[in-house]
């Protein structure tokens, strides 16, 4: 048995007197042994982003700092290092791969001066020979073409490309451990499972210890070999993924694991017989790149390409797709707050496209909108009251009756009446993602159209939010246009679903046929990428009470 | 039933509560408070301290301070009391600096608004404009405009305006600029807000706190500029205010120094009280800048 790489006992870190608690991280005792993959996983505020700013020692002090434990590093207690011995080590021996790749590098200097820079730090390599390793580490990370890369600026390659690159960046001077802070968070499915697949690759050749952050537990099952949850700041639970996966024994993993999604699909229902309540006919959307001078001009760019569906009554259409599929588009148009280049929205018979703007006004109460960010959503100088009965104010309503309607809605949402002379900023994102909800009934539409209404909560918020959804549409009858990028969000809820790539639609059906035998390739690559899939969540409903 | 009936955060102080307590975190901004509450005070009691005309002769010519007590703070070359003088310029400081900044911020505010949320021709032809009145310097601009359109203060005030509008449409527009993609405005427009609605019930009111900052700026400005029209002799004659009393007192520099130096001082804690104003509005306005 080796010594562990990263020996971490009791660590506490303290947060500025005010705060919701007093230590973001209370007791924490965690090992990483060398070619091992240990999975810190925890939802938002769960304190496991300051774990790695603790490791690093980068937490912003003095507001943040560790109160009590150690973190030894190789035997090494990094909190008594110095500053300046503590600057060898970053980059060297221990390196980190950010969540979002485009902001952790710098956009004015070139891919390969970038890698270049943590050789120059670290070895006492000639420039020849940091040349040649920095074309071998981006080869290592399978970058096609590495030389052209090399010259490349960061915003010119692509995302999954710019997680290659801080790969092969934090790999630079083999370090004994990789930090990597949720590091496919901002990727689309099919590139996450590229860039797992190379850390693990990668971490098998090079042996060092990896710390991966992550709050889904699909990626743990996909990568890790041992699993820590954290909870709030404290450690709940830490076993071999297996264990912990599969027999989770603390209420708080079995809670997080049942509320992630099952990759299991409604019953189809029928809606053949349902009125057609939402049309859209051969919709064209073209983004015109307006070039500067100097740059000439660019290449327009399609962003939806001859869309036809329809949605019928009650049901619930899925629009999915990875970044630049143009489903956010869809879901502008259809609510025409962008204008379609050709093509019809039908709601009900009416052509939304050929409103008038006075036309428009009226017709909107039709079709109403869930967004994405419930906190940008949500106008923050508003209460809670008057965002939700805004619509029905505008439409004519006696703004009393609108008010108190928006209280009875509040109560329809599961939110308490008394939340209505809040402000958006005092509640939690699911909370406010809730009042998106409320506002949306207000006005009694016939479509609601949802774009992507739980990808910025946390899993269990997510559940409860979509569970919520699924019973506001069976008691309500509402007809929904659920726009994601996640399949298994998808799976729950959507009757059927629309597949789109590249603008087009790629393939189409009901959610549970799709599922089981996708025809097209690019949906079968799709749904190959869910991370953990061959992991099915154990059945805890049982006890989750 | 649920969970999220129960979990209601904490009720916070109300916003007004919530604002002052953020202002009076910063002692430098209670201190300028208290310098403008004492402008305030002067601009108000300044009846009481000379009831029928400050321009009146109230003594000897050139009565230094503190000699006699009828005029505690003397006179100037024609006999004027300076302290009359000095409480009632306090009320055109506060005039010329209040309107024209409503003024220059009502200007400012409506042309980055229309600029920002239209964008294309709108904001081409409105931005060109201003430009037009920002390559021109502000203080040459405005002896124009006086010259044009005379020297009463309420051309006074106007001309000041005028040259100050620019900034805050700037401010207006970078802010409007960014918040009309924000989703809330998209919310807001597909319940059906027409656009007069969208600019000035939803967007406007979330563009406005760093202009209410420049403001106490703009305040600032104004002042110096009403000061620096009356120290060339182009400010209004019939009225007493700080800058005539340092233009006249320019000619008895040498050996009757207070005739200018004590105006300058109630310029100097005046300015500064709406600079320090400023910061406390910043940091009580914008906490989040602070907060992380």
């Amino acid at each position: 048995m080796t010594d562990p790489v990263l020996d971490i006992r009791d660590l506490k870190i303290a947060l500025p007197k005010g705060s919701d608690r007093p230590f973001a991280l209370d007791g924490l005792n965690l090992s990483v042994n060398p070619g091992e993959i240990v999975c810190l996983v925890g939802e938002s505020g769960s304190g496991k982003s300051l774990t790695a700013g603790a490791i690093m020692r980068l937490l912003p002090e003095p507001h943040v700092r560790v109160a009590e434990g150690s973190i030894r590093f190789e035997g090494q207690d990094l909190l008594a290092l110095s500053e300046r011995e503590m600057k060898q080590i970053r980059g060297d021996r221990i390196a980190q791969i950010f969540q979002e790749p485009m902001t952790a590098l710098n956009p004015q200097k070139t891919v390969g001066w970038q890698i270049d820079e943590v050789l120059r730090l670290h070895t006492g390599l000639g420039r020849k020979a940091r040349r040649a390793r920095v074309l071998e580490l981006l080869d290592l990370v399978h970058i096609p073409d590495p030389r052209s890369v090399y010259h490349a600026y960061p915003h010119q390659v692509s995302g999954g490309q710019r997680q290659r690159v801080m790969i092969a960046m934090a790999l630079a001077c083999e370090p004994k451990l990789i930090i990597a802070d949720e590091p496919t968070t901002a990727l689309d499915v099919t590139t996450q499972l590229q860039i797992l697949k190379l850390i693990r690759e990668l971490q098998e050749k090079e042996g060092a210890g990896i710390l991966f952050i992550t709050h889904d537990f699909g990626v743990v099952a996909e990568i890790a070999d041992r699993v820590v949850v954290l909870s709030k700041g404290e450690m709940v639970e830490q076993g071999t993924a297996a264990e912990v996966l599969n027999r989770p024994k603390h209420p708080y993993t079995r809670a997080l694991i049942g509320a992630i999604p099952a990759l299991v699909p409604p019953r189809p229902r029928d809606f053949r017989d349902a009125p057609v309540v939402l049309r859209a006919e051969g919709l064209v959307k073209t983004f015109a790149a307006r070039g500067s001078l100097i740059s000439g001009k660019r290449a327009p760019v399609t962003a939806v390409d001859n869309l036809s569906f329809t949605l019928r009554r009650g049901e619930t259409l899925g629009v999915v797709g990875e970044s630049g599929s143009g489903k956010t588009t869809v879901s502008r148009i259809v609510t025409r707050l962008l204008e379609s280049d050709c093509g019809a929205v039908e709601v009900d018979g009416t052509d939304l496209l050929a409103c008038s703007p006075r036309e428009l006004r009226e017709m909107r109460r039709h079709i109403q909108m869930v967004f994405q960010d419930p906190m940008a959503s949500l106008n923050p100088r508003k209460r809670v009251e008057d965002l939700i009965a805004q619509g029905p104010i505008v439409h004519g309503a006696d703004p009393k009756a609108a008010r108190a309607r928006a209280r009875e809605l509040l109560e329809l949402v599961e939110l308490s009446p008394a939340a209505a002379t809040r402000y958006p900023h005092e509640f939690s994102g699911g909370q406010r993602q809730r009042i998106g909800i409320a506002r949306a009934l207000a006005m009694e539409p016939k479509v609601i159209v949802a774009d992507e209404p739980v990808s910025a909560l946390d899993v269990s918020v997510q559940a409860q939010v979509l569970k919520l959804l699924a019973d506001l549409r069976d008691r309500l009858d509402l007809s929904v246009l659920f726009v994601t990028h996640d399949l298994r969000v998808a799976a729950q809820l959507c009757d059927r679903v629309i597949v789109m790539q590249k603008g087009r639609i790629v393939e189409t059906g009901v959610t549970a046929e799709l599922f089981a035998a996708p025809s097209h390739p690019y949906t079968q690559q799709l749904l190959a990428s869910i991370p953990g899939r061959g992991w099915t969540p154990p059945d805890l409903a049982t006890d989750a009470a | 039933m649920t969970a999220a009936t129960t979990d209601l955060p904490r009720a916070e102080a109300a916003p007004a509560v919530a604002l002052w307590r953020r202002f009076a975190r910063n002692r430098a901004a209670l201190l300028g408070l208290v310098l403008f509450g004492a402008v305030l005070v002067m601009a108000a009691t300044a009846g009481l301290i000379e009831p029928t005309d400050p321009l009146r002769r109230a003594g000897d010519p050139l009565t230094k301070p503190f000699t006699d007590w009828a005029v505690p703070l003397g006179t100037d070359q024609l006999g004027r009391d300076i302290l009359a003088q000095l409480f009632h310029g306090a009320r055109i400081s506060l005039l010329v600096g209040v309107l024209a900044t409503l003024l220059s911020i009502a200007i400012g505010v409506v042309v980055g608004a229309l600029a920002g949320f239209f964008g294309g021709w709108v904001d081409d032809v409105l931005m060109r404009v201003t430009e037009a009145f920002q390559t021109i310097p502000n203080f040459v601009l405005l002896l124009a405009l006086v010259a044009i359109l005379g020297s009463s203060i309420e051309y006074i005030t106007l001309a000041i305006a005028i040259v100050s509008w620019t900034a805050p449409a700037r401010m207006v527009r970078a802010e409007f600029l960014s918040l009309r993609s924000r989703e809330f405005v998209d919310a807001a427009r597909n319940l059906g807000v027409s656009n007069g609605a969208l600019i000035f019930r939803e967007i406007l009111p979330n563009a406005l706190p760093p202009v209410i900052v420049y403001a106490s700026v703009i305040m600032a400005l104004s002042i110096l500029l009403e000061s620096a029209l009356a120290f060339l002799g182009l400010g209004d004659p019939n009225h007493a205010s700080w800058g005539n009393m340092i233009g006249q007192g320019r000619a008895v520099l040498r050996t009757d120094w207070y005739c200018a130096v004590i105006p300058g001082i109630a310029i100097v804690l005046t300015v500064l009280s709406f600079s320090l104003l400023g910061e406390g509005l910043n940091d009580a306005l914008n906490p989040r800048q602070k907060k992380q």
